[in-house]
Order: C-alpha cells, then sequence, then structure tokens
C-alpha cells in the first residue's frame, strides 16, 4: 500500500530566533475564507465610523490683519507662502509651517480689491480702491531700504480685480472693462467690453494661457481670447456670478460661484447647459478654487462655511465652519491639494486640512496600505444605507442647518406646483426644464 | 485651442478621461518581436496556462444573474469591475503554485481494499511524527466522552459523561487542564479560541478558563444536550431537552435569540460552515434550518422515515449527511435542489457523522467507524465502498476530524482514540486564519481583529453572499417614487429631436420626413418584439400540453 500523511516541518513554519519575523503562509482559497461579505461590510462600517472619530481638519488660524480679508494669492513656487490683502489696504505676506507673518506692507489707501503673483515668484501685483495698480518684490526690503513698490499705475476708474498670465509677462485687470496690459507699458495693450456694467472678477485660463473669463454685475460670465483681443462669447445667468475659477486639469472646464447659492461647471464649448449644478450652500457663494488634481473643488459662502464638492456630484463631500469664522470672502486651494486656506472678514485666515481625517506627516508602509484598505473599503460600500449615514453626517451650526430645512420646504413647494401645472395642463403644452437648464437665461455669441 | 468648438447642445464633454478607463483583455506581445539578440525564441509564448477549475473556485460574480436596466454610466462601471474580477481570479489562480503541501493519500496496491487496512499497518508504514498522532487514552473510570478540537487543530478538549473535563495540546501532549466538574458532562465545545471552553452540564452551560477555572455559569441555558460554536459571529448555539434553540453572544456576553423550535426534545444539532445556519434533526425525519434572526425555521427538509439521528454538513455548504432510524445515511445536495444525491442502508444506524475539510465523511455506527471518501475536494463522498474502518473498545460517543490534520478523533465509552486518516486535512492553512503554529502575540492580534470584525447576528441567512447582490425590490420602489415626485420618468428615452442642419436640410418637411423615419422605426421593433413573445408563449403552451400525460390529480395543478 501507498501511504503519506500530512506532517508539516515546523521549521518551514516557526521562525528561527526572535529577531525574526513571523512566517504567514496564505491560502487564498474562498473555503477558507467563509463570510467575506458580511466581515467586508463590517469591516467598511468600522472604517467609516473611524474616519468620523478622525476628522479633525482644523489646522491653524493665523491673525494679525486689522480689517476684513479681501483676497487671497498663493505663491507660485513656495508652498509655505501665502499672501493676503485687506479692506484697509494692508497686504500680509504669511509663512503656514510657522504660522506667522513674515512681511506687512500698507499698500494702498482703501480696499485691496485684487492681488496676483507673477508666474515666476519674484513679484506680486495688488490693485487698490486708489485706482492704483502697484508691482511689487517678493523678496523684502533690504537693511535699512524702505517698503516702496517696483512699479505704479495710476488709472482713471477703480480696478476690481487682477489676474496674471500663467506664462507670459501679461496680466489682466478689470473694473469698467477688462484690460490686457503688458509689464512694461502703462498703457493697456487692449480693452474687451461687452455690455454695460462693471466686471468683478477675471481670471486666465492655466491650461489654454490665452484664454480669459470674467463675471459681470449684469449676471454675465464672459470669455475672452487674449491673441485676437477679442470677447468669443457669453452666458448669462439668472443672478450674478461672482468668480470663476478654472479647472487645471481640463482646458475646457470652469466653475462659477453664483449668488444664486449655487456654484455652476461649466464647459466652455457647450455654454447652455451646465455639465453639473452644485447645490448646497445655503447663502451666497463668494468664491471657488480647483484642488491641483482638477477631481475637487472648495468654495467659500457667505453662509459662514466652506464646502468641498467633487467635479461630477452635485452634491458636496465635506463642510468646515467654526463658530468664530464669519462669512468666508476667499478661499484658496494649497498647491499639494492638501491643505485649504480661507479669508473671512473678521480679519482671520484659516488652514484646514482638504481630507478631514487624514494622518499628516510620513506614513510607514503598514499605515499607508491600512488606509488604502479601508479607502478601498468605503468606496466598495460607500452605497449601503447604514454606510451612507455614517459616512454621510456632519455637524451643522444651528443657523445653516434652519436655513437647510426652510429651503428644502420652499424648493418642495414650488417642484410640487410645477408638477401638478404639468398634471394639469394638455400633455406636451408645459415644456419639462431640467434643472440644470433652468438657470441658464441665453448665451451669446 | 485651433479646433473650432463643438455644437450642439446634447454633446456632453468627454468626460471619459475622468472615469477608469476600461479594461481591455491585456493583448499578448507578438512573440516574433521579442527575439533576443542571440535569435533564440521562447519555446513557450504567451502566459503559461491556468487549469479552469482553478479559476473558477476564484470566480464570484454569478454572470447569469440578470439586472435591471441601468444608466450607461453604471453598466460601464459593471463591465470593468467584470474584467478586472476574471483578472484577478487568474493572477489568484496562478498563486496556487505557491502552495507548499501536498494532500496525504493512502492507494491500495494490485486492488487492494483501503478498508481492509488497519491503523496498525498505517502507522508502521509512516513516519515518526505522523506515527505519533495516533494514540489510545484509556479512561474507563468516567464514562462516555465526547470531544472537540479547537479551530487551529492544535488543543482538545474532551468530557466524560461522570463529570471528568480536560483540555491539552494534543501534538506535544502537554495538558492545560483536568478537573471533575462533580456533575454529568453533556457536550464540550471550545470557544474562539483554546483560551476558553463551555461544558454543557446536567442543569446549567458553565464556562470555563483553560486552566479549569469555572469563569460563568449561564442559567438561562438550562438542560442543554448539545452545543455548536459559531466562530465568525461569536455566537454560542444551545439545543436543550426543553426544545429551545439558545444564541448566547459570548463577546458581549447576551442571548441573542431564545427560539421554540417546536419539536419536543432537541438532541441532534450541527452547523452549517458556510452560512452559520444550525441544522435541527428531529424525531419525526425531518431537518430545520435555523437563523437567530428568525423565530421560524428557515427551511424544513424530510430526510428520513424514522427520526433523524445524526446530521453534518461538509465545509463548503454544499452537501448534508444525514442518518436516521430507518438505517439509512443519505446525502443532501444543500445548494440548489435540496434533494438527495445518494442513499445507503447500514446494517447498523449511525448515531453520530462528521465531514472533514477536505470532503471525506465518517459515520460512528455502535464501536465502529467507517469513513467514505470521495474523487476530489469537490465531489460528495462515495458510499459504495468506504474508505477505511476501525474498531473502537467502546460504542462511539463524539467525532471529530482534527482541522489541517489527517487525523480523527473518536470519543467512546473506553475513553479517546485518535485515528490516522490519509488525506483528510486541508494541507495548506492560511496564517493570517488559523495558523496552527501561531505565537501567543499573533493570537492575540488575531483575538482583536476577529473581535472587530464580529458579523452582526442579524446577517445570518442561507445565502452568505445576499449582501453582496443588488436590492432589485428597492431599486425598483426608488424609480416609482421618483417618477411620481418629479412628475415624469427622467429615465425614459428622450423623444428624438432632429439634429439642425445646415443647407436648407433643416426646413419643416424634411424635420417632418426625419422624425416619421425614427417612429417608424421604432414602431417596427415593438411589433417585431410582441411577435416574438406571441411565438414564445404559443411554443411554452405547446411543451406543457405535450409534456406529462394527463391524470386525475391535475385539477389540483395551479
Amino acid at each position: 500500500m501507498k501511504v503519506k500523511m500530512l506532517s508539516w516541518n515546523p521549521d518551514n513554519y516557526v521562525r528561527e530566533t526572535k529577531l525574526d519575523l513571523q512566517r504567514v503562509p496564505r491560502n487564498y482559497d474562498p473555503t477558507l475564507h467563509p463570510f467575506e461579505v458580511p466581515r467586508e461590510h463590517v469591516r467598511a462600517l468600522n472604517a467609516t465610523k473611524l474616519e468620523r472619530v478622525f476628522a479633525k481638519p482644523f489646522l491653524a488660524s493665523l491673525d494679525g490683519h486689522r480689517d476684513g480679508v479681501n483676497c487671497l494669492a498663493k505663491h507660485p513656487k513656495n508652498l509655505a507662502t501665502v499672501l493676503s490683502g485687506a479692506c484697509n489696504g494692508e497686504v500680509r505676506i504669511w509663512n503656514l509651517t510657522q504660522r506667522n507673518c513674515i512681511r506687512t506692507i500698507q499698500a494702498h489707501e482703501g480696499f485691496v480689491r485684487g492681488i496676483c503673483t507673477r508666474f515666476c515668484g519674484n513679484s506680486f501685483f495688488t490693485v487698490g480702491d486708489d485706482k492704483t495698480v502697484k508691482q511689487w518684490k517678493m523678496d523684502g526690503p533690504g537693511y535699512g531700504e524702505e517698503e516702496e513698490p517696483l512699479h505704479t499705475i495710476l488709472g482713471k476708474t477703480v480696478y476690481t480685480g487682477i489676474d496674471h498670465h500663467w506664462k507670459e509677462a501679461v496680466f489682466a485687470s478689470c473694473g469698467q472693462q477688462v484690460d490686457i496690459w503688458d509689464e512694461q507699458r502703462t498703457n493697456p495693450i487692449c480693452s474687451m467690453t461687452w455690455g454695460f456694467d462693471s466686471i468683478s472678477s477675471v481670471k486666465f485660463n492655466p491650461v489654454e494661457t490665452f484664454l480669459l473669463g470674467s463675471c459681470a454685475s449684469d449676471r454675465n460670465i464672459v470669455l475672452y481670447d487674449m491673441r485676437q483681443a477679442t470677447p468669443l462669447k457669453k452666458v448669462i445667468l439668472d443672478m450674478r456670478t461672482n468668480t470663476i475659477c478654472w479647472n487645471p486639469m481640463e482646458a475646457f472646464s470652469f466653475t462659477a460661484a453664483n449668488e444664486d447659492y449655487n456654484l455652476y461647471t461649466f464647459d466652455m464649448r457647450a455654454l447652455d447647459t451646465p455639465v453639473m449644478v452644485h447645490m448646497d450652500h445655503v447663502s451666497a457663494v463668494l468664491d471657488v478654487d480647483y484642488s491641483p488634481t482638477g477631481k475637487e473643488f472648495v468654495s467659500a459662502s457667505f453662509d459662514k462655511s466652506i464646502r468641498i464638492f467633487p467635479v461630477d456630484k452635485s452634491q458636496s463631500r465635506e463642510v468646515y465652519h467654526t463658530k468664530r469664522m464669519q462669512h468666508v470672502i476667499r478661499v484658496k486651494w494649497t498647491s499639494n491639494s492638501k491643505y485649504i486656506m480661507c479669508g473671512s472678514d473678521e480679519m482671520n485666515i484659516r488652514l484646514w486640512k482638504a481630507n478631514a481625517s487624514e494622518k499628516l506627516g510620513v506614513l510607514t508602509s503598514r499605515e499607508k496600505a491600512a488606509k488604502d484598505y479601508n479607502q478601498k473599503l468605503k468606496e466598495k460600500f460607500q452605497h449601503y444605507p447604514h454606510i451612507k449615514r455614517i459616512a454621510r453626517h456632519r455637524h451643522l451650526p444651528k443657523s445653516i442647518y434652519s436655513q437647510i430645512q426652510e429651503q428644502r420646504i420652499m424648493k418642495e413647494a414650488r417642484r410640487r406646483k410645477e408638477v401638478n401645472h404639468i398634471k394639469h395642463s394638455k400633455p406636451g403644452s408645459v415644456p419639462i426644464v431640467s434643472e440644470k437648464k433652468k438657470h441658464i437665461v441665453a448665451v451669446v455669441k | 485651442m485651433e479646433t473650432a468648438p463643438k455644437p450642439g447642445s446634447d454633446v456632453p464633454p468627454k468626460k471619459d478621461k475622468l472615469q477608469t478607463k476600461r479594461k481591455k483583455p491585456r493583448e499578448w506581445k507578438n512573440p516574433e518581436s521579442q527575439r533576443s539578440l542571440s535569435g533564440a525564441q521562447d519555446p513557450f509564448p504567451g502566459p503559461a496556462p491556468v487549469p479552469v477549475e482553478v479559476v473558477q473556485k476564484f470566480c464570484r460574480i454569478d454572470k447569469s444573474r440578470k439586472l435591471p436596466r441601468s444608466k450607461a454610466k453604471t453598466r460601464s462601471r459593471l463591465e470593468v469591475a467584470e474584467a478586472e474580477e476574471e483578472e484577478t481570479s487568474i493572477k489568484a489562480a496562478r498563486s496556487e503554485l505557491l502552495l507548499a503541501e501536498e494532500p496525504g493519500f493512502l492507494e491500495g496496491e494490485d486492488g487492494e481494499d483501503t478498508a481492509k487496512i488497519c491503523q496498525a499497518d498505517i502507522v508502521e508504514a509512516v513516519d515518526i511524527a505522523s506515527a505519533a498522532k495516533h494514540f489510545d487514552l484509556n479512561l474507563r473510570q468516567f464514562g462516555p466522552y465526547r470531544l472537540n478540537y479547537s479551530r487551529t487543530g492544535r488543543h482538545l478538549a474532551f468530557g466524560g459523561r461522570r463529570g471528568h473535563v480536560a483540555a491539552l495540546d494534543w501534538v506535544t501532549k502537554k495538558l492545560m487542564c483536568e478537573i471533575n466538574v462533580m456533575e454529568a458532562v453533556r457536550d464540550i465545545r471550545f470557544l474562539h479560541s483554546e483560551a476558553l471552553l463551555a461544558v454543557a452540564q446536567n442543569r446549567w452551560l458553565h464556562i470555563y478558563d483553560n486552566q479549569g477555572i469555572e469563569l460563568h455559569c449561564i442559567r438561562r441555558c438550562d438542560r442543554v444536550t448539545r452545543l455548536e460554536f459559531l466562530p465568525f459571529h461569536f455566537l454560542l448555539a444551545t439545543a436543550s431537552e426543553t426544545g429551545f434553540l439558545t444564541y448566547l453572544d459570548v463577546s458581549v456576553g447576551k442571548i441573542v435569540a431564545a427560539l421554540n423550535a417546536r419539536a419536543g426534545r432537541l438532541d441532534v444539532m450541527s452547523q452549517n460552515p458556510y452560512n452559520a445556519v444550525i441544522h435541527l434533526g428531529h424525531s419525526n425525519g425531518t431537518v430545520s434550518l435555523w437563523s437567530p434572526a428568525m423565530k421560524e425555521p428557515l427551511a424544513k427538509i424530510l430526510c428520513h422515515r424514522g427520526g433523524v439521528r445524526a446530521v453534518a454538513v461538509d465545509s463548503t455548504g454544499t452537501y448534508m449527511a444525514t442518518s436516521g432510524l430507518d438505517h439509512q445515511l443519505k446525502i443532501f445536495d444543500l445548494r440548489g435542489t435540496y434533494q438527495p444525491l445518494s442513499t445507503r442502508t447500514l446494517p447498523h444506524g449511525a448515531g453520530h457523522l462528521a465531514f472533514s475539510q477536505r470532503g471525506l465523511l465518517v459515520a460512528g455506527m455502535g464501536d465502529v467507524v467507517n469513513i467514505w471518501a470521495g474523487q476530489g475536494k469537490a465531489s460528495p463522498p462515495s458510499l459504495e465502498q468506504p474508505y477505511l474502518t476501525h474498531r473502537l473498545s467502546g460504542p462511539v460517543h463524539g467525532l471529530q476530524f482534527c482541522p489541517f490534520e489527517d487525523v480523527l478523533g473518536v470519543g467512546h465509552s473506553g475513553g479517546i482514540t485518535s485515528m490516522l486518516v490519509p488525506g483528510a486535512g486541508e494541507p495548506n492553512f492560511d496564517g493570517l486564519e488559523s495558523n496552527p503554529y501561531r505565537s501567543r502575540k499573533q493570537r492575540q492580534e488575531w483575538e482583536v481583529k476577529a473581535l472587530l470584525e464580529k458579523v452582526p447576528a442579524e446577517l445570518i441567512c442561507l445565502d452568505p453572499r445576499a449582501l453582496a447582490e443588488v436590492d432589485v425590490i428597492s431599486l425598483e420602489q426608488g424609480k416609482k417614487e421618483r417618477i411620481e415626485r418629479l412628475g415624469y420618468d427622467p429615465e425614459a428615452k428622450a423623444p428624438f429631436q432632429p439634429k439642425p442642419k445646415q443647407k436648407g436640410r433643416s426646413s419643416t418637411a424634411s424635420l417632418v420626413k426625419r422624425k416619421r423615419k425614427v417612429m417608424d422605426e421604432e414602431h417596427r421593433d415593438k411589433v417585431r418584439q410582441s411577435l416574438q413573445q406571441q411565438q414564445q408563449q404559443q411554443k411554452e403552451a405547446k411543451a406543457k400540453s405535450t409534456g406529462a400525460r394527463p391524470s386525475a390529480l391535475d385539477r389540483f395543478v395551479r
């Protein structure tokens, strides 16, 4: 007879010395790992709960300004530097790692309306209520020198915004019209305008660098081509847009922060329907900034919160608020896509984590593996009701919470009336307009 | 941008670049292009072949299931997931190459019957380490013994009818504890690790440490005849003489459910390791399946003409073996039809049944144990010829195969016998699940992780993968509600809008003509579909009518 018994050599299964790692043989046969789905479900539930436990996004508050923060700008090369302009004309340069202010300049009399850095990082421009555009050096004045701008341009009208080209020595300012300036000249190389109202902000496209977008008070968003020095097309919305931001990864896509509490993501090629309407704020949206990954953006609103939205979803994934933070005027996403800075009108700039439960610093390989596994589990089970409920839960201040309830009731009432209108009229006589198209008035080429 | 912007309002921007790319099957490089400098060619071009059954083992998506029609985005995501699953199952099948051990076997030469080979011959023929696994403990004083191996297979606990309870590491023969509980012991079970023992004593259920210290006396579980531990739910199921099936959660110490089986005294119980369902055998020949979430049994299977005396379920949850007072031993198919696959009449009724990890079935009939084996791991054991037999010194009272070893433990009235059964144990264990060679630290880490991922008792049902299925009912319900709320169906196909064209092709007449074309096409499709449905119905009616001969009982067919 031929017989063989199963026998293990302990040398293959037990470690030799205390200093060795333990041996862990693996067999992935599903019969040895029963209850895969329920166990993964429980692990996903635990991962979601722990994510909420470790969600502590607030990092620091930079105070020093003596009036509300009106504009923010990032340094293009240095992650730790941020510039801010206040409503009393003061411009401060902050170091984020040391969380202190490294330089203060009394730049303008009146508001600092806009601030932007040059693409090389050596200088920055500011515009103010005193109708001037000033260019300053990024490094401070040397010993014994006075704080003087490199260059001052006097204009005839108030300038309300400024943005610098991403590659060339050209910048654009807006006020009564959009002016394109060459850095060496004191007169704009061209002025573009379409309509008769003032323009509140202007932004250059980071990918297709000759494109510009601007928002005007007559509720339109105009796109310009710098090479042809003409406006390209405009879209008229229901209410005024405060700012736009171009998607750094997709050349044709931009998001507009509107007064009707929504944000609209447009595809430049087809402006008559927004790609997505992002509805979650309960008051006017004042600023929007994209993450360098191009997949998410952050919005600042007059209700005292900032929200992070994914580009392809209409609901926010995260909301940050503090008792001390009042109306948030400006928000920026840092260039390493990890932090968010917001400037509010109570004179503070706050630094937040973009992923609230992320552990900062260097992670060991085991930590990374556990984090990736938990991330994948949360993604896989995100639609299950128990898990969705926990993942979506956020504490909101009473003002925002009650506003949300009220606005939901109003929206429901409006929708019920529309449904009844459609039901009780001749079928086909009342057109069904999708939510996306409702807010666009016209597109003009 | 030099190109003109795309026209048309219904052209969505290309977002495919942001979404996951659709995974195309990997195209292997042309072998001719991989010639090395010497001009030699790979004699086995392409990827190494993988056996199909092994790949099937790792496939988890049931492709035959029909899902309701979903949006294009969801459909593309499902396709990507299916392609990924195929790739990963091939990779997992390849990783089987790394498994170091081979299962045991016993073959007779020249048509020799393996059933005639006795244990002494096997002990002589194998190596010393394996021979040491065969031992007899002569314990005649304290009554017939019942035994239980821990989940890793290293530790053995046994309890005699007259109160003798002991736990030991049977490989090194190191005794952990030995006590006499001064009461009749009806059943004994290890809890999740070798640190805790549950003993069903005459009156109540007691929990002991592996040092013999009594930790708990659970008075709500009285007159317990049988115990079963569900390891992934941390539930101890007890069947009592009063007819109650009680589930006790040992991690929090609460009784999760006390179900009245309404079938009198319960003394035949087994668990299905695949879905944690408890099988109870009754004296009217039925086996009922229980879950703590439901007050009624999940299913009742009529198995035998007399009472059911033993039930066992294999580790994959595919086969159930039952034996009854009618001297029959039957194997049922548990996945799909609950029909008997094979039957065998035994000279003496089998009072105890057990399955091994590799699908061997053992039956204890009086003082003889018979073991039947199947062709491979996946097939049921063939009951024609026994694989091995053994006679013990007393009637059998407890049977269990040791996990991960080729050993069968038998508790009888003369003590404990450990028998060698080549080919019974799973040769390759997974170090993170049950590791017989784990250290104390590894056991502690494993225990913490197991407690964290303890499955709640409400999730026990006949199909453990039910949680991963698409909830079709809720989906349809949600769709209906949305249509009601919005007043129209957002997913309904929008009525055809002819695209505006230049050069006079957009005049009213041509627009009407284009609309008409599309409408006629849709109408033709509808008519074709309805014709097909009618033909199918006619076929089915014909098949039904020409099938069975009309009988008097047809009037009762609904």
